[in-house]
Parts: C-alpha cells; structure tokens; sequence
C-alpha cells in the first residue's frame, strides 16, 4: 500500500472542525467515493474531530489518499495529546457519554468506516484512524 | 455573531440552515426559536436542512433537542429536506431523530403542521359544540 498524499490539518476549534469536514470532503472527491460514501466519510470525520477537540483538547488531523493494487482509499488519523480514554471499551459503546453528548461518535465513526482503529494511553492522548476505500 | 433568520408563516416557525452549523450558531438557533415559539405562540417548527451535506450527532443532537423544547411549548418539529444520503448515514450511525417529523420537501412539512393546526381547530369547535348543546 502506498500514500500519494498526505495533508494535515489542525483540529482546535469549530471553525477547524468545519474545514476538515470541507477538505475530507474534497479528497473524496477526489478518489472517485460516491455521495453516499462522501457523506459517510465527512460525517465520520466530523465526529473524530469534534472528540479530538471537545475531549482531546485540540490536536491534528492527517488526511491520506493510499493505494493498494488497484483500489484508492481515504484514510484519516486523528490525534491528540489529551487526556487519553481509560477504558476504550465502555468508550466505544454506544450511547456512553462522559460529557453530555449521545455517545455516537465513536461507534457512529466506526460503522460508517470500512477499517477503524483507535489506541488511547491515558494521561498521553488518543489517536484514531478510519480509511474508506472505493 | 451571526444568527439564523426565523419567518413566521400562520402558526408556524421557518427555518433554512444553510451554513455549515457551528457550536454558538446551534445554540443560539435553539434560544432564538425558544424565544420566538414563546412569544408568537406557534405550533409548529419547520427546519429545512436540504443544504445540510451530513446531520453529525452534534447537530442531531441539536435538532432533537429544539423538537424538546418546542413540545415543551405545545409545538411540533418537522425537518424537511433531508437528502438521501445524509437520511442513509444517520441510520448507520446509529441517530434517531426521537420526537421529530420528518418530511419530503417544505411543502409536505408545512402541510404536516397545518393539519396538526386544523385538527385543533375542529377539537376545539367540537368542545364549542359539547358546551352549547
Ligand atoms: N479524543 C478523545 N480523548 C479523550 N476521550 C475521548 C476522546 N474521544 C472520545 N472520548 C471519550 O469517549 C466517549 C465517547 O465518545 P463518543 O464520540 O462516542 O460520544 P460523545 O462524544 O460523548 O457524544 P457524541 O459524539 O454522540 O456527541 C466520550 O464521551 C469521551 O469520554
Ligand atoms: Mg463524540
């Protein structure tokens, strides 16, 4: 598998969040993903940022187009030098919420994903990678 | 700040989002309608979405909670003009619109609200009615 590109975006406000959503959006257009598949990806994407920013307390977003024989996929790594998540399991259960959301983001991004991986060291922060492929 | 425009139509509040939704823009949305369904005694909020490229849990959650607030208040919320493939990816991630209408366009969701407010008013002419006879 190979990345063709790679840009970063900084996730540290809303206004921030909004870019990302427009960017993602741009590079899925951009590897042929069809509007729903777009739509999955960018509302995943807004999901990831929004904890990067609301939890995280602000991070980066990394945004690849990769190759792998004859597909093009999307991946997007999201991380912070937050809090970390103590417990990934009760974090990734729907519905859980530590802080008056619905607590969808996380299984929401991986369901509307095709690969979803998330590593979180407590006291060090949290990365999360989603990638959808045409 | 910036604010969304709210129309009063008869008994209905009108409300086209059409900038990318951010944290204050959402709040104040959520007070200006309360404010607004409180004074004009409205029944109905109409929310256009039909711009909106994808409803996240942050702006489901909005929605869901302006539909609170209004029954609060006696109203009723109909979202109108949820593209396909944003209606697709809410059920993927798992949102369920809990108290709002949904319809296809404007037009069925003013009719929506309309027939709640003409409904009404033949239970209140059938109370007239009971009280004359
Ligand atoms: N980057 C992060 N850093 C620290 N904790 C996080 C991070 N992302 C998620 N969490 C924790 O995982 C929980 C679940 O996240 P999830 O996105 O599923 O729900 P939510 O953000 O609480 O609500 P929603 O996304 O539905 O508005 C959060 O409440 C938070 O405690
Ligand atoms: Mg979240």
């Amino acid at each position: 598998m190979t990345v063709t590109k790679t840009e970063t975006l900084p996730v540290r406000s809303g206004d921030d969040v909004v870019r990302v959503r427009q960017r993602v959006r741009a590079l899925a257009v951009e590897i042929g993903l069809g509007l729903v598949d777009q739509t999955k990806i960018i509302t995943a994407a807004s999901e990831l940022a929004r904890n990067t920013l609301d939890y995280g307390g602000g991070g980066d977003v990394c945004m690849e187009i990769v190759q792998a024989a004859m597909r093009k996929g999307l991946r997007l790594t999201f991380e912070d030098h937050g809090p970390g998540i103590a417990d990934i399991e009760q974090a990734m259960t729907d519905h859980y919420t530590s802080g008056g959301g619905l607590g969808l983001g996380l299984g929401g991004a991986k369901r509307l994903s095709n690969e979803f991986h998330i590593e979180s060291t407590p006291g060090s922060g949290t990365r999360v990678t989603i990638a959808r492929w045409k | 700040m910036d604010r969304i425009p709210i129309l009063k139509l008869g008994g209905a509040l009108i409300v086209t989002i059409q900038v990318d939704m951010h944290d204050r823009l959402a709040l104040a949305l959520e007070e200006d309608l309360t404010a607004m369904i409180a004074r004009t005694s409205a029944r109905g909020v109409l929310i256009e979405i039909s711009a909106l490229e994808i409803v996240d849990s942050f702006i489901g959650r909005m929605l869901v909670s302006i539909a609170a607030v209004s029954r609060v208040l006696d109203a009723e919320t109909v979202v109108a003009g949820m593209r396909p493939a944003v209606a697709i990816t809410l059920v993927e991630l798992g949102l369920e619109l809990t108290g709002i209408k949904t319809a296809l366009n404007v037009e069925r969701g003013m009719a929506l609200i309309q027939a709640r407010l003409s409904e009404e008013d033949d239970g209140h002419e059938s109370d007239r009615d009971r009280h004359e006879n």
